[in-house]
């Protein structure tokens, strides 16, 4: 790729939650990184990480505790008129993780799918709106018979398409899916990925794509970030993290998955992550360097130096 | 070898608004002393109702066995009365759950319920069991059991929940040993610790453990032998090795081809397998899976197909197998694992009923 241009800038993005008696979990702590656009950015990591937080912040579902976070080089945090934060939030859209408790079971599919679009008035008369939703149905792999239904009435795979069309509907540039697959069985997750494919190439859209199986992550990402207890630890390509891990953590974290391989299974060594290995001394800088071209690793000055010899 | 229990042609339903909903639909098996049986499938594919049937813990009604018989050590667990049951759940056959949380009692100490096991079914005195309570909790990896004991779930991890939730089930030295997704909830690193921990006691004790999952490299990683299940049935059955190197149904083929290969660098379109699984109440005539399988001949609508016996250990259940059968080329991404198997039988054999 050449030029490749920014969608989404996150610097030094900081989410604490306080979460009293005077206690702070520094849920994201430090994270800088940038997503192009049309690439789809995978974020993995074990649970409180701090992946999810970082996906709903990046989307204003929270205020960041300090950092920024631009789109298109406006900031999504900080004052807005509310005219100015209805466009900013229509480029951007999220995919939910539980089918079952992202779509309201009061609302017809029509509506949920139309919520967005009446919100922001994009369909001048009825006709014009259901006739998006069926578009927007079809689209998903879903049929205009469905639109008069409700959410109980469909399978985990198929509210996952819903939720997808839902997050269509008012023509986003940019999605998180958080754990989009998680819930759904193996043979319908192959399905919802495809889709999710099929409408990246369609439209050009950008992703972040939260996720815990590596497998799915590496199959859509073009790049990958890890992350462990709120911080960035690397990010590359999603070939060149699988194929030359260098931070110790993804490294533990890449044994630990099992292949559908009995034979590789039975010979499989799993290392171990300590974070005491690294023995950081007192006022040693812990930064994001870059080893090999655009391939990232948080490291102190002395790792820096010692991971250039040995992986460039 | 010696069999430690036998499911045969067992047929489980539950009756409900909707009409009757066959979740088992005639389920063979059995289960070797000292070995691992993964059982895969999504959900709905009755896997979890058939190791719930062995655990006499379906509530009946709305459920029903409606036929077969479950030999474990001799005698048949489906003619047992509630009592009877109650001797044996817990004692001979322990159970670990998927959600560590919801099956651990809140308001108890974790010490607590495995002493719970050892009081009741081995007849311990109060200390005793205390003691046996801490090496437990030992054995499974929890640092500092003898305070760990005295504490109650909610002030566990998740991976630590689980690993009590096995000490539970492990406290009287059961011989067969239901895990029912126990990694599922679980991440990654965890998941290999309690997987590695699982095969370590079963080297230890000897138990033979279900291990029911849908995670294909779960199963690679802890099966001897695999099962997988489809709308309600059997569909391929046989070593680790002959359902991952030389697998024969198509919805075999659809399971492992949809899965993208963490050491390849295709991005070509997964081989997803399209549709849903069918409703239960109205079971497909035929083979269950011919309406989403592209390999689908006009009899696959119209008969069941029997069991077919590609070795001594090795079934499969599907019309392609049938000597009259077209030849067919599996999908690409399995036709990269494909191996010849040397204790193949020259051509697949029917298996009669009464086996």
């Amino acid at each position: 790729m050449a030029e490749k241009q920014k969608l989404i800038e996150v610097k030094n993005l900081k989410q604490h939650f306080n979460v009293g008696h005077g206690q702070v979990v520094k849920a994201v702590d430090g994270v800088t990184f940038d997503i192009y656009k049309g690439e789809t950015l995978g974020l993995v990591g074990e649970s409180g990480c701090g992946k999810s937080t970082t996906g709903r912040t990046i989307i204003g579902l929270y205020e960041a505790t300090s950092g920024e976070v631009l789109f298109n080089g406006v900031s999504v945090h900080g004052k807005k008129s509310s005219k100015e934060l209805k466009t900013l939030k229509r480029k951007m859209q999220m995919i939910f993780q539980d089918p079952y408790a992202s779509l309201n079971p009061r609302m017809t599919v029509a509506d949920i799918i139309a919520e967005g679009i009446d919100i922001h008035g994009l369909a001048k008369t009825k006709e014009e709106r259901m006739k998006r939703v069926y578009e927007l149905l079809e689209t998903v792999g879903l049929n205009r018979e469905h639109a008069n239904r409700y959410p109980h009435e469909f399978s985990g795979g198929q509210r996952q398409r819903i939720g997808i069309a839902r997050a269509l509907a008012v023509e986003p540039e940019f999605i998180i899916a958080d754990e989009p697959i998680s819930a759904l069985d193996v043979s319908i997750q192959a399905q919802v990925v495809n889709l999710m494919k099929r409408l990246q190439r369609e439209k050009g859209l950008t992703y972040l794509f939260i996720a815990h199986d590596l497998s799915m992550v590496k199959y859509i990402s073009d790049r990958i970030g890890v992350m462990y207890f709120g911080r960035m630890v690397e990010l590359a390509e999603a070939e060149e993290l699988y194929r030359n891990p260098i931070h110790p953590y993804t490294k533990a974290l890449l044994s630990a998955i099992p292949l559908p391989d009995p034979e590789t299974e039975r010979v499989r060594r799993r290392t171990i992550y300590d974070p005491s290995q690294h023995n950081y001394k007192e006022g040693e800088v812990l930064e994001f360097r870059e080893i090999t071209p655009g391939h990232f690793v948080l490291c102190s000055e002395e790792e820096y130096k010692k991971y250039k010899e040995i992986y460039s | 070898m010696e069999k430690l229990l036998e499911v045969k042609n067992l047929e489980v339903s539950f009756q409900t608004y909707g009409g009757e909903v066959q979740a088992v639909r005639g389920v063979s098996f059995h289960l070797n002393k000292g070995e691992t049986l993964a059982i895969v499938g999504e959900s709905g594919s009755g896997k979890s109702v058939t190791s719930q049937t062995i655990m006499r813990l379906i509530p009946t009604p709305p459920g029903r066995i409606k036929n077969g018989q479950i030999i474990f050590n001799g005698e048949d667990l489906v003619k047992k009365t509630d009592k009877e049951m109650e001797a044996i759940r817990g004692k001979d056959i322990g159970m670990i759950f998927q959600d560590p949380m919801t099956s651990l009692n809140p308001t108890m100490k974790v010490g607590h319920q495995i002493m719970e096991v050892l009081t009741k079914h081995l007849k311990m005195d109060k200390s005793a069991a205390k003691e046996r309570a801490i090496e437990l909790l030992r054995l499974v990896g929890i640092p500092m059991p003898e305070k760990r004991v005295n504490q109650y779930p909610h002030e566990f991890s998740g991976g630590m929940r689980q690993r009590a939730m096995i000490a539970v089930a492990l406290a009287s030295n059961p011989k067969l040993l239901i895990a029912d997704e126990p990694t599922t909830a679980l991440d990654v690193t965890i998941q290999a610790q309690i997987l590695e921990l699982m095969k370590d006691l079963q080297k230890k004790t000897g138990t033979s453990i279900i291990f029911i999952t849908h995670d294909l490299g779960v199963v690679a990683n802890v099966a001897d032998r695999v099962a997988v299940m489809y709308a309600g049935k059997i569909v391929e059955m046989g070593t680790v090795d002959e359902i991952f190197y030389d697998p024969r149904h198509p919805y075999t083929w659809g399971l492992l081809a949809s899965m993208p290969s963490l050491d390849s660098d295709d991005k070509s379109e997964l081989a997803a397998i399209p549709g849903s699984p069918p409703d239960l109440t109205n079971p497909p005539k035929g083979d269950g899976f011919a309406p989403r399988n592209p390999y689908a001949m006009k009899i696959d609508f119209e008969l069941e197909p029997p069991m077919f016996k590609i070795s001594d250990t090795h079934y499969a259940a599907t019309w392609l197998l049938h000597p009259d059968a077209p030849k067919v080329e599996p999908p690409e991404a399995v036709k990269k694992r494909l191996r010849k198997l040397s204790s193949n039988y020259p051509q697949p054999i029917i298996v009669k009923e009464s086996e």
